[in-house]
């Protein structure tokens, strides 16, 4: 297919589609406005199902119930709506659940503004909501990564019956790139799909079908039940981190003079910043997590190679995922770090600076 | 031998958790008696809420769901959107339905959403011990107003029937009680007549269910009964608001 030029907001809407997204349902807000524009365009014109909620709370429990009903389900928002939604967040990934949220973040914390950030690193990967639980958490760096990441994200929540965020910014929502999407889902491929889960989602009983009493629920009101319960979680979540980590290394070898890391729009501030210093003769190289929940600890600590002497960290926050480097670098080398916030986003002569500084 | 009553086969067999004199029971044989009469088990999915019937989705033999509270309308919908031959109905008490899930009744109400909802009101958030609700009484002592609902201070108790007609696209809403035998077999009529519109697809449905909390109350079964029927009716009138498959 062709390669067309589109906003990543949209991009990622169409691609989730393509992937057999049949129901959204979400609430306004910017930067992620052109994205529920887009499904309701294009949802009715695949039999699917938009609806604007009410709020960002009656969106995530429509997702919830969509997804209970085993269907593939998203909903989209940025920072402060994905605020609200946490509580929902918890109860479809204690319900395992699977089901796709994508956060085009804006600047915090409050309404802060509707500028680019990665101010809600910690709220994805750590939780956000009340409870042990973890969502699989995506972070593009392009356009097209953020439109492969939705069909990315509908199979890891299928295979896993987990929340998967993407974890994009208004950065990448609103610029536009060239994408070559993949090829639609068939009637017959999504009917296929809706039909995956049900020995445990709500259905109509069908002709031939033993009578079925399947419960959507994260309730356990005994505590030996919801220990083995959350145990079982446990479980999941250290089979996702042994099998589903995702990790781009840039320019990463034996002889690198400094090791940095970034994700999302800061990573590719970055790499234009390690490009120039390569190409005067530096050696940097550039760890990219793709999945920032699981972790990729271990392609951090093995980039350590003896010439390195310091580990860079730069994100549009105050420092978050700094502290996920620290422990895959359990202190062998000191990690620095540099941040821009308030919707601002450095330049790759600032980063340059601060590397050169550090180095 | 002729069985002449039994339990609803939408039941499970599973013992209620209810206290004695608690009505959730009845209420819950009623809608399995419908869904039974009408024969739509196989096709029924209910959502459960955040309160003393919070296991109401182990006592209801079909796939259900358990809401976070106040979400059960929203969970419907995305259950109905999802799977729209099927008859998807919730059942809330009051802080559920009239306090933390305002927004979400109000709106799938307003959307018209096809689903039937169960509103059980006694007027006390049950499970948490007896605290004041969007629904108790002027000057009715709960655990969070000791002194009595003072109007001037925290308001007067939500008709929600009465709100929810000032709406355009709702189908069906009737207020009815399970203070006695006779009216809880008007009761089972309005219940049936919600699953039978939900199971022809004409619309919204709520049907508000006049209830009793004796523990919470602090009265006999007898005594709570009583009470609700010369304080709660008189400011919660027993009757149809709206029944667009009769006009």
């Amino acid at each position: 297919m062709a390669k067309v030029l589109m906003k990543g907001n949209e991009a990622v809407a169409e691609a989730a589609i393509r992937s057999g997204c049949r129901l959204y349902f979400a609430y306004p807000i910017t930067p992620q406005s052109e994205l529920i524009e887009y499904m309701s365009r294009m949802l009715p014109k695949v039999n699917g199902t938009f609806l604007q909620a009410e709020s960002e709370v009656a969106a995530i429990n429509m997702v919830y119930g969509a997804a209970g009903a085993g269907r593939r389900v998203m909903t989209s928002s940025s920072s402060p709506g994905i605020s609200l939604k946490m509580e929902g967040i918890s109860y479809i990934a204690g319900a395992n659940l699977p089901a796709v949220i994508v956060n085009v973040q804006r600047g915090g914390p409050g309404l802060g503004d509707i500028q680019p950030a990665q101010g809600d690193y910690f709220q994805a990967t750590k939780g956000g909501g009340h409870g042990d639980y973890h969502t699989i958490v995506l972070a593009p760096a392009s356009v097209q990564e953020f439109a492969d990441m939705a069909s990315d994200a509908f199979d890891l929540a299928d295979a896993y019956r987990i929340p998967v965020m993407i974890l994009s910014d208004g950065m990448l929502g609103q610029m536009m790139e060239p994408v070559e999407f993949k090829e639609a889902k068939t009637d017959e491929e999504i009917a296929k799909l809706d039909n995956q889960h049900k020995d445990w989602c709500i259905h109509p009983k069908e002709e031939g079908e033993a009578p079925h009493h399947n419960e959507i629920n994260s309730l356990e009101i005994d505590p030996r039940v919801l220990e083995q319960h959350v145990l079982d979680l446990e479980k999941k979540y250290k089979l996702i981190e042994s099998k589903e980590i995702k990790v781009e290394e840039y320019n990463i070898n034996k002889d690198n003079d400094m090791v940095c890391v970034a994700f999302g729009t800061a990573s590719r501030i970055v790499r234009s910043a390690v490009d120039q210093l390569n190409a005067e003769g530096k050696n940097i190289g550039l760890i990219r997590p793709i999945t920032v929940w699981p972790y990729p600890y271990a392609t951090i600590a093995n980039a350590l190679h003896d010439k390195v002497k310091k580990v860079m960290v730069f994100e549009l926050n105050l420092g978050q995922m700094v502290e996920d480097v620290k422990l895959a670098v359990n202190g062998k080398v000191p990690v620095g770090f540099f941040g821009k916030v308030g919707g601002i986003v450095f330049t790759p002569e600032e980063i340059k600076a601060k590397i050169e500084e550090n180095l | 031998m002729q069985v002449i009553a039994t339990r609803p086969k939408s039941l499970t067999d599973l013992q209620f958790t209810y206290c004695p004199g608690c009505l959730h029971g009845v209420a819950h044989r009623l809608i399995a008696e419908a869904i039974d009469e009408l024969e739509i088990q196989d096709t029924t999915t209910g959502v459960a809420p955040v309160g003393c019937s919070v296991f109401a989705y182990k006592f209801f033999d079909m796939d259900m769901a358990e809401a976070a509270h106040g979400r059960a309308p929203a969970v419907a919908t995305g259950i109905k959107r999802a799977r729209p031959n099927m008859q998807v109905f919730t059942y809330q008490g009051d802080g559920d339905l009239a306090a933390i899930g305002t927004a979400e009744i109000v709106h799938a109400a307003n959307r018209g959403e096809h689903i039937s909802v169960f509103f059980v009101n006694n007027a006390i958030y049950g499970m948490t011990g007896g605290q004041m609700a969007p629904t108790t009484l002027p000057e009715m002592k709960t655990s969070t107003s000791p002194y009595g609902r003072k109007t001037d201070d925290v308001g007067f108790p939500i008709q929600v029937c009465e709100l929810l007609n000032t709406l355009q696209a709702p189908y069906y809403i009737e207020r009815v009680s399970l203070l006695s035998p006779a009216d809880i077999l008007k009761a089972k009529k309005a219940v049936k007549k919600a699953l039978t519109y939900n199971k022809e697809g004409r619309g919204f449905t709520i049907v508000e269910l006049l209830s009793t909390c004796p523990t919470n109350w602090g009265m006999t079964a007898i005594d709570s009964l009583k009470w609700a029927k010369e304080k709660m009716v008189p400011y919660f009138p027993i009757g149809k608001l709206r029944d667009r498959g009769e006009e």
